[in-house]
């Protein structure tokens, strides 16, 4: 408990650091809500003597009634201007808000190590800067500037209260705990039922996304039957917790005016009984031993506009409570993506001019501490040769492209290029030694172009075309509906063949000394598979490349063959010297190559 | 709309019987002013406490009743609604449940779920709305500026005319703020994009040292829609400050020609008092109606999205009553042709086939040749356009619908499992099997080892069944095909994720099988190079026929693929 509240003030701290910049626009907040909650309950105390100054038939004081209703009108024109203004202030800070965490978040995610983006789910991290941002503008911005208002009011109107009259006053102030009971009651309500309801309707979105996701094998398998069964049971709890959830919720307004009711007429009886009193003791108030200033018909019509809305802030409150806690979860969920440690940016040796010596040294690493991956592993490849990595499936080749890349880092051990330690040269230039294309062709939402320039940022149109020739992409490309300015999206049809091509294109116009490339396996169709196999030996030539083969063609023409199995390399050696060796990658040869002929 | 109503039909006395009530509730609190001014008029003028005592108890009272009315009508709203919800839900989803592919590919499964959860949902709230607030609201706001009139009828044409100018800014105001709002999803949706990218493309935004580019992006976006949102920001917090001031306004206003009317004896300071308190109501109620008003455009949108589903009806019909005759040919096909689109190119032409029962046949060719789309018409998943195509000797229109499907076990080229347990959706294939039926099953598939390992059939599936990987994922479902025990068996490229090991040896299980024809449709060569006959297809048409020797003697289309696939097995 302690830990927990120590832990929201730390996160409440660092959300003040992030309001800072935006001192002037808390500032405006606070002067102009106090002045917007100042002019609005000062309005009805004019108006009460208004009224007060309308004494009867022919007995109507001019004057004072128009200097209250100017005065009125007055107070009218400034809380309105207070409450636009108040408006403004905490709009401009929310939204502005929303947008340096945005942008801190996304920031922390394009600089966070490989192994947080590998296992943190794809769908939590982007809800976490999408989603959560908004709730903590939500709740604690918005939030906070209601509850400021509302604590306010509740404040400004006792004090108004009291100075007109204070027995009434405490009258009022007596009945408070009952709004404050009901709200209390119904959150507490309402949120229990509502999380039970969040829990079904989420199992019941699973149900239907997973059964019309595979509608199509439920009609093989003709399980229409079963599937409708099923989602009519969770429909059915749905429906038991849903209404009541429901019901829970939409008590809140009822009660509120019946709260409202009890206390209007309360202070309406004895607001009236005041007057008579008044009336009778000739202008003042004697109640026993006490005597007040008179009570008018004015002061009573003050306090009946009071009343009205008296409980309206204790509900506001009880709401902003709910939502701020909310907020507080979220926040801790968008500071942890913030927080995420960053990659080593490497040190500050430099290469001049890359040949492509590639030296690694007792190399040990695992994913997990006490798993044994890759032990003891050394390797030497002279610039320009060609390493091909061979497995069954799942057998870890991603995990030497992982450490290649420096995604991760070894555990122990050194990977050298051209005898330089590559933990000493800085991140970003080190990569840009090595061009790769990988299985799972990533590309952007942007246009053709802006996906092969993307390597490359500088380059002309010219230039982005010649790649994409060299890459055999020109003439698919071309029958885009716009050509290369077509924005790729889920409505243009590029096959999974035709996207590593662009991936190469992309490579081949970065130009890189070294290469790193992911053959596919499955789903091209011929044509593009030779395109495919074409373009990957025009871009291999003259550069030290690491392919991930499926292909017997590709195994054959390489200088090293690297066979992985259960994550760990157990045999290297050319082609000849593996099948000398009857090991491992003679029988996978034999299993997986030479039956296919 | 009118179709919706049956679905409220069994809630129609709480939708009556709720929004009277509510009604109810409106009059009494339309009444509490006017016992309000009674007090101050007459107790207070007549120093009469015994009345104003009254007066406060006929408020409780009032207070006291318009709260039970009011609970009875949520309590009806909530239930009627929840109820409606849940039948249109049940009916949506059964009728999805009717619906054949080319149905299902026009409206797309994501957008299916979205309508059966989120706009039923939308709808539901529109009708707690409606029998919430519907009544409640205008009668408010109405009853209030006729109230006034009734108490006087010039200063309640000041009421009238402020109820109108407010109801006209709010009106401006929501006009002018729609549209920004819809961009503002699509901005948001933008971000979302960029961050998706960035995740999923880690790696390459790494490798191309693409950080700072990336940056640039998000900023950019994340700049739009901060304008965006200021933009909007700055009108709608016009609508509180100027609503509020038009009121009170018109409330000084009323004030000053209420001095005159009082000196001369025509109004009483207990009516103005009222008078206040029912231009505040009016104020309150127009926001509701406002909002109302917002909800309901949604809830209309979400209606129309919700109907274009109903309104779509099976392109397959229930079929005939033939029986199987099993000495015939497990498949024939005539001029067989089919398109996708009404109007658009055919993805079949004039296919022509015959497979023998029992023979095992391979189907070979690229992505888009019309591999997949050939065997998706014979358990009528599709109709043919033209042709005929026929199973052990009939038509597949003439046999019931559903006891062709139970003839034939596809495997299809996504392997999909259904969450529950391996148990669970083996008994999709077959409810009536034995355990040792369903090991044996997992046998054939290659499946039983692993299976065995992991926990057994019992051992839980998730979602998507994505704690297996691709390649059991494969084996399972086709574990699920064959305990089917169909006479039929359809590999829709249902082993691309096997090694070649793996992929031969549940080929040699499955032509073990008796009385079933198989027909394997694949890229590989490797894996349909020993079937009885293979077909080999590009663009929709039958480029040849034959056993592998055959085809690679004649098709020049069979063996460019296999010599491309064969440069690796030099």
């Amino acid at each position: 408990m302690k830990q927990t509240k120590s832990l929201k003030r730390n996160i409440a701290g660092r959300l003040l650091r992030y309001v800072r910049p935006y001192k002037a626009y808390v500032l405006g907040a606070f002067v102009f809500s106090i002045l917007y909650v100042g002019f609005v309950l000062l309005g009805p105390v004019l108006y009460g003597r208004a009224i007060d100054h309308m004494i009867g038939e022919g007995a109507v004081e001019f004057a004072q009634v128009y200097r209250m209703v100017a005065g009125f009108a007055a107070c009218v024109l400034l809380a309105a201007l207070s409450q636009k203004l108040l408006g403004n202030c905490v709009n401009s800070l929310c939204y502005k808000l929303v947008r340096d965490l945005r942008r801190e978040a996304f920031f922390a995610v394009t600089e966070a190590r490989v192994k947080y983006v590998d296992s943190h789910a794809q769908g939590d991290v982007m809800a976490r800067i999408v989603n959560d941002v908004d709730i903590i503008s939500d709740g604690l911005l918005q939030g906070a500037s209601q509850l400021f208002t509302g604590v306010m009011t509740i404040l400004a109107t006792l004090v108004v209260m009291f100075v007109i009259n204070y027995v009434i006053a405490l009258v009022v102030v007596i009945l408070t705990p009952l709004s404050l009971f009901v709200a209390a009651f119904i959150t507490k309500r309402t949120f229990k039922s509502f999380s039970k309801q969040v829990k079904v309707q989420g199992e019941l979105a699973a149900h239907a996304k997973e059964m019309i996701g595979g509608q199509k094998a439920v009609i093989l398998f003709n399980e229409e039957k079963y599937s409708c069964e099923k989602f009519e049971k969770i429909d059915r709890e749905l429906y038991e917790i849903g209404w009541r959830a429901q019901y829970y919720s939409a008590l809140t307004n009822p009660s509120t005016r019946f709260v409202n009711a009890i206390i209007y007429a309360v202070v309406g009886v004895l607001g009236a009984i005041f007057c008579i009193l008044s009336v009778r003791s000739g202008g003042q108030l004697v109640l026993g031993a006490l005597t007040l200033s008179g009570f008018t018909v004015g002061m009573l019509s003050v306090f009946l506009s009071y009343a009205n809305q008296y409980t309206k802030p204790f509900n506001e409150v009880s709401n902003v409570i709910t939502q701020m806690q909310n907020a507080f979860a979220s926040a801790e969920r968008v500071f942890e993506v913030i927080d995420e440690p960053a990659e080593e940016r490497g040190g500050n040796k430099h290469i001049e001019k890359v040949r492509g010596d590639i030296r690694i040294e007792n190399a040990r690493f695992s994913y997990e501490p006490g798993q044994k991956l890759i032990e003891n592993f050394n390797l030497d490849v002279k610039a320009g040769s060609k390493i091909a990595i061979v497995g069954p499936t799942g057998c870890g080749k991603t995990t030497l492209i992982n450490l290649l890349m420096r995604f991760y880092d070894l555990n122990e051990g050194n990977i050298f290029v051209d005898g330089v330690n590559i933990r000493d040269i800085p991140l970003d230039e080190y990569r840009g030694m090595f061009g790769m294309v990988l299985q799972e062709s990533f590309l952007a939402g942007e246009t053709v172009a802006w996906n092969i320039a993307y390597g490359k940022g500088n380059a002309t149109r010219e230039q982005i075309e010649a790649a994409a020739k060299a890459a055999y992409c020109d003439f698919f490309i071309r029958n885009m509906p716009d050509g290369y300015d077509t924005v790729l999206s889920s409505n243009i049809n590029v096959s999974q063949g035709e996207r590593q091509l662009l991936c190469i294109a992309r490579v081949m116009l970065a130009d890189p000394p070294m290469l790193i490339l992911d053959e596919a396996t499955s789903n091209i169709d011929t044509m593009t598979e030779l395109r495919i196999q074409k373009a990957f030996k025009k871009i291999m030539q003259g550069r030290t490349s690491f392919i991930v083969a499926h292909r017997l063609s590709t195994i054959l023409d390489a200088d090293v063959i690297l066979v992985m199995n259960h994550g760990s390399i157990i045999e290297q050696g050319t082609h000849a010297e593996l099948m000398e060796k009857k090991g491992f990658y003679y029988n996978l040869y034999n299993s997986q190559f030479a039956k296919s002929e | 709309m009118r179709r919706y109503f049956k679905y409220l039909k069994e809630y129609k006395w709480r939708c009556i019987f709720g929004t009277l009530s509510k009604w109810f509730e409106a009059v009494l609190e339309l009444l509490v002013p006017l016992v309000m001014a009674r007090i101050i008029d007459v107790g207070v003028a007549n120093e009469d406490t015994a009345y104003v005592l009254w007066g406060g108890a006929v408020m409780l009272a009032m207070g006291a009743v318009g709260f039970l009315c009011a609970l009875y009508c949520q309590r009806s709203a909530s239930i009627a609604s929840q109820g409606f919800g849940t039948n249109v839900r049940n009916a949506l989803f059964s009728h999805i449940n009717t619906l054949s592919y080319r149905e299902l590919d026009k409206i797309g499964s994501a957008s299916l779920v979205t309508r059966t959860v989120n706009d039923v949902n939308q709808m539901q709230s529109g009708v707690a709305m409606i029998i919430r607030l519907v009544v409640r609201a205008p009668f408010i706001a109405a009853g209030s500026v006729i109230l006034c009139l009734l108490i006087d009828w010039q200063i309640g044409l000041v009421v009238t005319a402020a109820a109108v100018i407010v109801a006209l800014v709010l009106w401006m105001i929501m006009r002018r703020t729609v549209p920004y709002y819809s961009k503002n999803q699509k901005k948001l949706d933008r971000l979302s994009q960029i961050a998706g990218e960035n995740l999923e493309g880690a790696r390459v935004v790494r490798a191309f040292r693409s950080r700072n580019k990336e940056r640039a992006r998000f900023d950019a976006a994340a700049e739009d829609m901060l304008d965006n949102s200021l933009r909007i920001g700055k009108i709608s917090a016009f609508l509180n400050p100027l609503t509020y001031a038009i009121v009170n306004f018109s409330v000084a206003l009323i004030l000053l020609w209420s001095g005159f009317k009082v000196n001369t004896g025509v109004l009483t300071n207990g009516e103005i008092i009222a008078v206040i308190n029912y231009m505040m109501q009016i104020l309150n109620a127009m926001i509701v109606i406002s909002n109302l008003v917002s909800l309901f455009t949604k809830a209309h949108a979400s209606m129309n999205r919700v109907s274009e589903v109903f309104d779509l009806q099976s392109s397959i019909d229930e079929g005939g009553n033939a029986q199987c005759d099993f000495s015939a040919p497990a498949v024939e096909m005539a001029d067989v042709c089919f398109s996708y689109a009404e109007k658009g190119q055919n993805t079949l032409r004039n296919i022509n086939l015959k497979i023998p029962a029992g023979a095992t046949v391979g189907i070979i060719g690229g992505t888009g040749s019309g591999k997949s789309t050939l065997i998706n018409l014979l358990p009528r998943l599709y109709d043919a356009g033209s042709g005929s195509v026929k199973v052990f000797g009939h038509d597949v229109r003439e046999y019931p619908v559903r006891e062709l499907r139970f003839l034939f076990g596809v495997v299809p080229q996504n392997a999909s499992l259904f969450s529950g347990t391996v148990r669970s959706n083996l008994f999709w294939g077959n409810d009536k099997a034995t355990d040792e039926q369903y090991e044996e099953a997992l046998r054939v598939a290659c499946a039983y080892d692993f299976v065995k390992e992991k926990g057994g059939l019992d051992q839980a599936v998730t979602e998507g069944g994505r704690n297996f990987s691709g390649g059991q994922r494969q084996r399972l479902t086709i574990a699920r095909a064959v305990v089917a025990h169909p006479r039929i068996l359809i590999l829709d490229d249902s082993c691309s994720a096997l090694d070649f090991a793996t992929d031969a040896k549940v080929r040699a299980n499955i032509a073990a099988l008796k009385d079933v024809t198989t027909i394997i449709v694949s890229q590989r060569v490797s894996s349909i190079r020993g079937a009885d006959i293979i077909f080999a297809m590009e663009d929709g048409a039958i480029a040849g026929c034959g056993t592998h020797e055959q085809l690679y003697a004649d098709c020049s289309l069979y063996r460019e693929i296999c010599d491309s696939q064969a440069r690796a097995a030099e």
